[in-house]
Formats: structure tokens, C-alpha cells, sequence
């Protein structure tokens, strides 16, 4: 007996010889879930910080101080608008570098000021057209390419052949520096803008007015309707083959590809129905039908966490069914729909792909003022602007960034915050 | 009248149609002994007049507002001489373009046409009588409808039935726009596919190697075969999406087993909403991103470990498509991993099972059926993902397993084919709603293969 015990090992002493090794192999497992957790925080910090620093440039920039003569020769006074602004530039220039003759270095050096100027100029006559006539110092938006070199983008060090911009081009912005004439200004054509070719003039307005346009239209249609499919869906419809059919269709329907309902909206509305091309009016009904469905489903949970006493309460005081889901199931109800509803927007402003589908992608420089009118979205812009090859859109596009995610964070935010204080545990 | 006014009008008499019917309440619920012997309470039947005036006329209203610009445009095509209306559709959709601009004061220079002119003023006549007649209409069934709201009013009337009947008609219509969405996407995807499948056949669609959908315009043109094949589209996009199931898979699901089973409660509550966020962020940054940050990294690394590497390489997109996923596996693996019941793990525990023992042989295990059917929904999800692939993903259509090389994706190319112009009768169009329908189909069946495999192996516990 005692010999086999000496030749066998006794479980415990199997258990405690493997135990080391799998306390390591539990610790190794351990670090990889944390690890995962980890990276995942960290790729969000990258995210976030590259798009910062790539983009908070973006609100200043350049602007160049030149001394411009109201020359009466060519402003009419009696018709101001019409003007040749961009000549009164060109004059000013001139005179404050007279050494440079050579035709292809005096483009250059118009180059310098922002075609934005003139209108800049324009402005300030039709604002006050006694100036005509004086000089006057004003402060005008540079090129983009001067101010990618002010920001640093461009790197003097380079030989002038591999750079953007020559030394003689370099030599003037120091001589304006060496004059206090250049300096930064906070961006707000940034907000105020629609989009541009010219970096310099390019903003976020247009587009945001028609992300706006378009949210608008996507909730006035989905939240009524949201919530009415629900309440039928949960308080109303008898369990047949209808209501089977509607309710995988709505869970099939939230999960269909985005762009799928870009087809959708490509093909009826805009071919079927012949609405207008790039109207916001059309991408909010795409957004509205893609939106639909998570509408549904939040509101669906929301009616199911109220508890079936307080319906029976309202039928037990004789109110009809109805009553008892419009006077006090839904009420209840309705904190949990608005924080679904506000998530779906979100996610609607956050969407580009079906908006590509509808035409939304068109260069428009206008600001839309009403839903027919032409727009874009400001996912979209910044989807075109990333597509441009200037290194100022570069910085534009991660400030749009910076300003749709903005927008997002409020959003979602105030989700939260609804959910937080209203919700109600039974 | 303009809308506007219209609009004020009709609201208006919506309203008082809503406060005559209230106060009718009162006034014969207290002829006959008190408002609660009424069988309604007062403000139903004022709602169901209100319904009687407002219903009939904003269903007209609404058909007008669709029917209207067709009716006009015909009518003004067909008072223009034979000439111009024998032209081609196309031609004539122009002219009457044409017209509605002259209509607006907008004119182009150049010579303007007397007849064009006459055209666009009887268009404005027919627009000036088309509001006369859409304003008169409206009004008179809205009257029509209060008089006969009015007429029904009476001591024993069962205003609230009627109203709640409505309403639960109006709830229903709710309900029913799911379907028709459905129905919409599969008609209008359908029937564009179906017409390219005219002009390509649907074997050379699906088994042929070379994707290159440019059409010629010349028949000598070079480099313009139009050939769709689309074998390495769909090899493109299952590249992309392997790549990024193969970041988002391990990745999530260790998180979720992390968050779930090791981290504090305090931990969970932070680092749940903080990953999240990755799945709130839009596409398009992601997208930017990829294009911006991810692709020039991987192509120099690449190039310094002397790799030729494309600068729109799959795994750029493939990663970043990976990491934009990663919050939806998780979520959806912390839930089935938090519905397995304590009981087992215990059990397990009881045998002298480790905590990462136990996750391997117990939990996953009894979580596999909702963990694969989440996999299923992301994969689906991959597919489906279009911006992150149009920004950093390439257009060529390479049939290739490299990671390094650019490929193409379905959402690619239909985004390619149906940006800028586009005339609706060439294949090249015609393409997209084929690649539409095909994506469609993978992505419906996805879902539905995986909620059956979440249903069929679903463990129910007690």
C-alpha cells in the first residue's frame, strides 16, 4: 500500500505542482482583458488629440495689414458696390514694395492677399462711403499659403525648389512681421462662411444650417412617428401575422447599411417623386426613415419599464385604454423616448453616407435659407474638405471635426442627463 | 392666396371648431343635469370636430401638393406647338426647365423664344388658378367637414370612441411606414438591378474577375471596357472586413470578459461609456483619420522595413473599420456574458477552477450562441460601413489577399458610381443598385442568420 502511495503522486500534490503556472497563465489573462480595455482608451486619446492639435490652428488665422487709398478714380461714388476692389489691393501693394517689377513676381506678391479681400474692402466703402478718397490702414485675411507658413507648416529650412513658396515670398511676409503688419485673428469667417475654394474664406455655416434644415425635418417626422409605432406596436397590436411582420422588420430595418437608404432616397424621392437634387428637405426624409427604426425601438423599451399596475390603475378608474396610455403610460414613458430620440439624432448628424447618395456632396457656396434650397450637411463638408488637396483644409477639416463632434458631445450629453434625473427604477 | 395665409386660415377654424364642439358640451350637458352625464367628456367632442374639419381637407391638401407640379407641367407641355412636343423626353424635361426659369425672371442672355415666353406665362396663370383652386378647395371641405361635425353633436354622442378610433388608425399608419420602408428599399433597388441585369448578365456579374466600369463614349476609346465583374469587389470588401474582424473580435471580447468579469464596479462604470464613445464617433472621422494618420504610418513603416506598401492600403481602412467596431462587440458580449447565470460560474469555482479557467471553459462556452450571432451582426456591419472605405480605402479594383495593396469595396463603388453626373439609363448607374441589392441581401441574410443562431442556441436558464 505505502509503495504505491510513494510511486503515485496524490492529486494534491498534482493540483499545488500546477498551480504556479496557472496562477500565471490566470495573471496573463487577466493583463490581456485589461490591455484590450486599454487600448481601445488610448486609440480614443490618439483620436482625439491628433485631431486637436491637427485642427485648433484653424480657428486663427493670418491677416496682413495694408495701406489702401480710396482712390475716387476708381471708386464711383454713386455706385460703390461695383468697384474694382482687387485694384485698389494691387495698388497698395505696389506702393508698399515698389522695388519689384518683374510680371511674375508681382502676381506673386498680389498673391499674398486673400481674393476674400476685396469684398472685405467693399464692406467697409458701402458702410461708410465717406472714406473714399483717404487712406486708411486695414487689416485683410491673407493667403492660405502665407498662413501655413506663419503656423509653421511650411518649413523655411527646405531648398526654395521642394517649398511652396520662394524666399522672395518669405522675404515679404518678414518684412510685414518686421512691421507688426501681420498677425493673427481669431477666425470667425470660420463660423460665419458657407464653403470656399480658397481655405482662407472657407467656413461651416452653410453646412451647418443645413445639418440643422435637415435634423429638423427628421424630427418633426420621426418622433411622432416613432413613438406612435411604438405605443401601437407595445400597448395596441394583437399578436398576428401583421404585427409579427412589422416587428422584424423594424429589428431588420435598424440594421440595413446606411447607404442602402441613400439608394432608397436616390430612387424615390428624388427619381420617383422628382424632388429637388441636394435639398435638405430630401436628406432629412432619409435620415427620418433611417432613424426610424432605433426611434421604435427605444420608446418600445421605455413603455415596457412602465409597470403594468399603474395601466391597470387607470382602467380600474374607468379611464379607456386609450386614456390610459395617453394620460399616464406615456408621460411616464416619456423621458426614455427622449433620450432615444435625442441618441437617434445624433446619430443622424453624425451620417454622411446616404447623404452622398442624394446629391448632398455638390460644391455650394450659398447659405441655404429653406429646405429646397441646395445645401450640404457638415459631416458632408468635412468629408469634401478632406478630399482637398491644400494643407489648409487639412487644419479646416479637423476644426469642422472639432465642431460637428461639439455638437455630438451636447447631444449625447443631454441624454444623460435626461436619463439620470427622470429615470424612474420600479 | 399664399400658403401661409391659407395655413392660418384652416388653423383657425380648426381651433374654433375645437372650442364650439367644448362648449356645445357644456352647454347641453348642463341642460340635461351636469357635463358628466354626457357619455364623452367635453374636450372629445370638441377634438372630433376639429378631426371632421381638419382631416378632409389636409388629405387634399396633401394630394394636391404631390399631384400639382405634374398636372401643370403637362398641361404646359401640351399648349406648346408640335414641334417642340414631339420632342425626346429628355429634350423636353429641358425646355420645360426653360420655362420655369423664364417664369421666375431668371433668363439666360441670348434670344428668348416668343413661344417659350407665352408658355411661361400661361405656366404662371396655371400656378396663379392652381393656388385659387387648392386655397377654395380646402376651405370649402373644411367647412363642409365642421358643418357636418356640428350636425353629429348631440347629448348621447360617443365622441370619444370616434376620436380614439382615429387615433388608433393614426397609430397604425405609424407602424406601417417600417414596411413600406422595406418595401421601398427592395422595389427601388430591385428594379434598377434588374435592368442592368438586361444589359450584363447576372453570371458575368457575379463570376466574372474584372471590375472596370467605365463606359466609352467613343467606340476607338482606350482603357473604357465596361466590364462588371464583381469578384474582386466583393474580395475587396471581405479583405477589409476580415481585417477588421480580426481587430475587433479579440479586442471586444476581452474587454467585455474584463469589464464583466475582473474589473471593479467603479472601473465598469467609467471605462464602459468612455469605449462606447468610439461607437458614437461619425464615420466620417474615422474616415479622416484612416486617410490622414493610419495610412501614411503603415506606408512608412512599411517602406522602412522594405515592404512596398499602397497608400490606400486595406489594412489602413481594415483597422480603423476594426476599432470603430470594437464598441459593438463588446456591448453585445457583455450582455450574453452577464446573462449566463452566477450558478455556473460558482459551480466551476467549486471544482477549483481559476477565474480565466472558468471564463474559458464555462462562460464563453454557454455565451457562444450570442457571442457568434454578435460577430454575425458585426460582420454585417463591416460590410455595410461606406465612409471609412471611400476616404481611405482605393478605387482600383484588385483581386488580391495582400493587406498591403489597395482594394475596393461594394460601398466604394456605389458611391463612385453615383456621385457627380450621371445619366440614369448606363450600366454605369445601373451597377450601383445591382452592388445595392447585393449588399442589401448579404447584409439582410447576416442579420437573420444571426438572430436564428442567437434563437435556436440560446441555454435557457431559470
Amino acid at each position: 500500500m505505502s509503495d504505491k502511495n510513494m510511486k503515485r503522486k496524490t492529486t494534491m500534490t498534482i493540483v499545488s505542482e500546477g498551480l504556479a503556472k496557472r496562477y500565471k497563465k490566470e495573471k496573463r489573462f487577466k493583463m490581456l482583458g485589461l490591455s484590450a480595455i486599454l487600448f481601445s482608451l488610448l486609440f480614443l486619446v490618439f483620436l482625439f488629440s491628433s485631431i486637436f492639435l491637427n485642427g485648433y490652428k484653424a480657428f486663427f488665422q493670418t491677416a496682413v495689414q495694408i495701406d489702401v487709398f480710396f482712390d475716387p478714380a476708381v471708386l464711383d461714388v454713386k455706385d460703390p458696390a461695383t468697384a474694382n476692389y482687387h485694384g485698389l489691393i494691387k495698388t497698395s501693394l505696389r506702393t508698399a514694395f515698389p522695388d519689384i517689377k518683374k510680371r511674375k513676381d508681382k502676381k506673386k506678391l498680389y498673391g499674398i492677399i486673400s481674393n476674400g479681400a476685396s469684398f472685405t474692402l467693399r464692406d467697409i466703402v458701402l458702410e461708410n462711403p465717406s472714406i473714399i478718397g483717404q487712406t486708411l490702414s486695414v487689416w485683410v485675411l491673407a493667403d492660405d499659403d502665407i498662413d501655413m507658413l506663419m503656423k509653421s507648416y511650411i518649413d523655411r529650412e527646405l531648398p526654395e525648389s521642394d517649398r511652396r513658396m520662394n524666399d522672395m515670398q518669405i522675404d515679404w511676409v518678414d518684412t510685414f512681421k518686421a512691421q507688426n503688419r501681420i498677425k493673427f485673428l481669431f477666425n470667425i469667417g470660420f463660423f460665419t462662411n458657407g464653403d470656399s475654394r480658397e481655405p482662407e474664406s472657407a467656413g461651416i455655416l452653410g453646412a451647418t444650417i443645413g445639418s440643422m434644415y435637415m435634423l429638423a425635418i427628421t424630427l418633426v417626422l420621426a418622433f411622432p412617428i416613432g413613438i406612435g409605432a411604438a405605443i401601437y406596436l407595445e400597448e395596441f397590436a394583437v399578436k398576428n401575422w401583421l404585427t409579427d411582420i412589422i416587428e422584424v422588420n423594424i429589428n431588420n430595418l435598424a440594421a440595413v447599411p446606411s447607404i442602402v437608404f441613400g439608394l432608397l432616397g436616390l430612387a424615390v424621392f428624388l427619381n420617383f417623386f422628382q424632388l429637388p437634387r441636394s435639398a435638405p428637405l430630401v436628406g432629412g426624409l432619409v435620415l427620418f426613415l433611417m432613424t426610424l427604426p432605433t426611434i421604435i425601438i427605444t420608446s418600445r423599451v421605455a413603455l415596457q419599464s412602465v409597470p403594468p399596475s399603474i395601466r391597470e390603475a387607470a382602467l380600474g378608474v374607468g379611464a379607456s385604454k386609450m386614456q390610459a396610455v395617453f394620460h399616464h403610460v406615456l408621460p411616464l414613458a416619456m423621458p426614455g423616448m427622449l433620450t432615444g430620440t435625442i441618441i437617434g439624432m445624433a446619430r443622424a448628424l453624425g451620417e454622411s453616407a446616404p447623404l452622398l447618395m442624394i446629391g448632398m456632396v455638390a460644391f455650394i457656396v450659398d447659405i441655404p435659407s429653406s429646405i429646397a434650397d441646395p445645401a450640404t450637411a457638415l459631416p458632408v463638408q468635412i468629408y469634401l474638405w478632406a478630399d482637398s488637396p491644400e494643407r489648409a483644409f487639412v487644419e479646416r477639416t479637423s476644426a469642422a471635426i472639432m465642431v460637428l463632434l461639439t455638437f455630438l458631445i451636447l447631444m449625447n450629453g443631454t441624454a444623460v442627463y435626461l436619463r439620470s434625473k427622470f429615470e424612474r427604477r420600479w | 392666396m399664399s400658403n401661409p395665409i391659407l395655413t392660418t386660415i384652416l388653423l383657425s377654424l380648426i381651433s374654433f371648431s375645437y372650442s364650439y364642439g367644448k362648449k356645445f358640451a357644456f352647454t347641453t350637458g348642463s341642460k340635461v343635469g351636469g357635463v358628466h352625464k354626457l357619455h364623452s367628456r367635453p374636450a372629445y367632442h370638441g377634438m372630433l370636430i376639429a378631426l371632421w374639419c381638419a382631416l378632409p381637407s389636409l388629405f387634399i391638401l396633401f394630394v394636391w401638393q404631390f399631384a400639382e407640379p405634374a398636372i401643370i407641367s403637362s398641361m404646359v407641355l401640351s399648349s406648346l406647338p408640335d414641334a417642340i412636343n414631339t420632342l425626346p423626353p429628355e429634350r423636353l424635361g429641358l425646355v420645360l426647365n426653360d420655362i420655369k426659369n423664364l417664369s421666375m425672371g431668371l433668363s439666360f442672355g441670348g434670344q428668348i423664344d416668343p413661344q417659350l415666353l407665352k408658355a411661361s406665362e400661361y405656366y404662371l396663370q396655371l400656378q396663379q388658378t392652381g393656388i385659387n383652386i387648392k386655397s377654395g378647395a380646402v376651405i370649402i371641405l373644411s367647412i363642409i367637414g365642421l358643418l357636418a361635425g356640428f350636425k353629429l353633436l348631440s347629448p348621447s354622442l360617443r365622441a370619444r370612441n370616434h376620436v380614439e378610433r382615429v387615433v388608433r388608425y393614426f397609430l397604425i399608419g405609424c407602424s406601417l411606414i417600417a414596411i413600406f420602408t422595406t418595401i421601398g428599399i427592395v422595389l427601388s433597388v430591385l428594379f434598377e438591378a434588374l435592368r442592368f441585369f438586361q444589359k450584363v448578365s447576372v453570371a458575368e456579374f457575379l463570376f466574372s474577375l474584372t471590375w472596370s466600369p467605365q463606359i466609352s463614349i467613343r467606340a476607338d476609346q482606350v482603357g473604357a471596357s465596361g466590364e462588371f465583374g464583381a469578384v474582386p469587389v466583393f474580395a475587396g470588401t471581405m479583405l477589409i472586413s476580415a481585417i477588421a474582424m480580426l481587430v475587433a473580435v479579440p479586442i471586444g471580447l476581452m474587454s467585455a470578459i474584463y469589464l464583466s468579469e475582473y474589473a471593479s464596479k467603479r472601473m465598469r462604470a467609467t471605462a464602459k461609456p468612455l469605449i462606447e464613445i468610439l461607437a458614437g464617433v461619425p464615420t466620417v472621422v474615422y474616415g479622416f483619420f484612416a486617410a490622414l494618420v493610419v495610412a501614411p504610418f503603415i506606408r512608412n513603416a512599411g517602406t522602412a522595413m522594405g515592404l512596398e506598401v499602397s497608400s490606400e492600403s486595406a489594412l489602413a481602412a481594415g483597422l480603423i473599420m476594426g476599432i470603430m467596431i470594437i464598441p459593438f462587440v463588446m456591448s453585445i458580449a457583455d450582455d450574453v456574458i452577464n446573462a449566463v447565470p452566477q450558478s455556473l460560474r460558482d459551480g466551476s469555482y467549486g471544482l477549483g477552477a481559476t477565474k480565466s479557467e472558468t471564463v474559458k471553459n464555462v462562460v464563453i462556452p454557454a455565451a457562444l450562441p450570442g457571442i457568434v450571432g454578435g460577430i454575425l451582426l458585426a460582420v454585417s456591419r463591416a460590410i455595410g460601413e461606406t465612409m471609412i472605405v471611400v476616404m481611405a480605402a482605393g478605387l482600383s479594383a484588385n483581386l488580391t489577399v495582400n493587406p498591403l495593396q489597395a482594394v475596393t469595396t461594394v460601398t466604394v463603388q456605389i458611391v463612385t458610381l453615383l456621385i457627380g453626373d450621371q445619366e440614369f439609363d448606363s450600366p454605369k448607374t445601373l451597377a450601383a443598385f445591382a452592388l445595392g441589392l447585393l449588399l442589401f441581401v448579404v447584409t439582410l441574410s447576416l442579420n437573420i442568420l444571426a438572430l436564428y443562431i442567437v434563437r435556436k442556441y440560446r441555454e435557457e436558464y431559470e
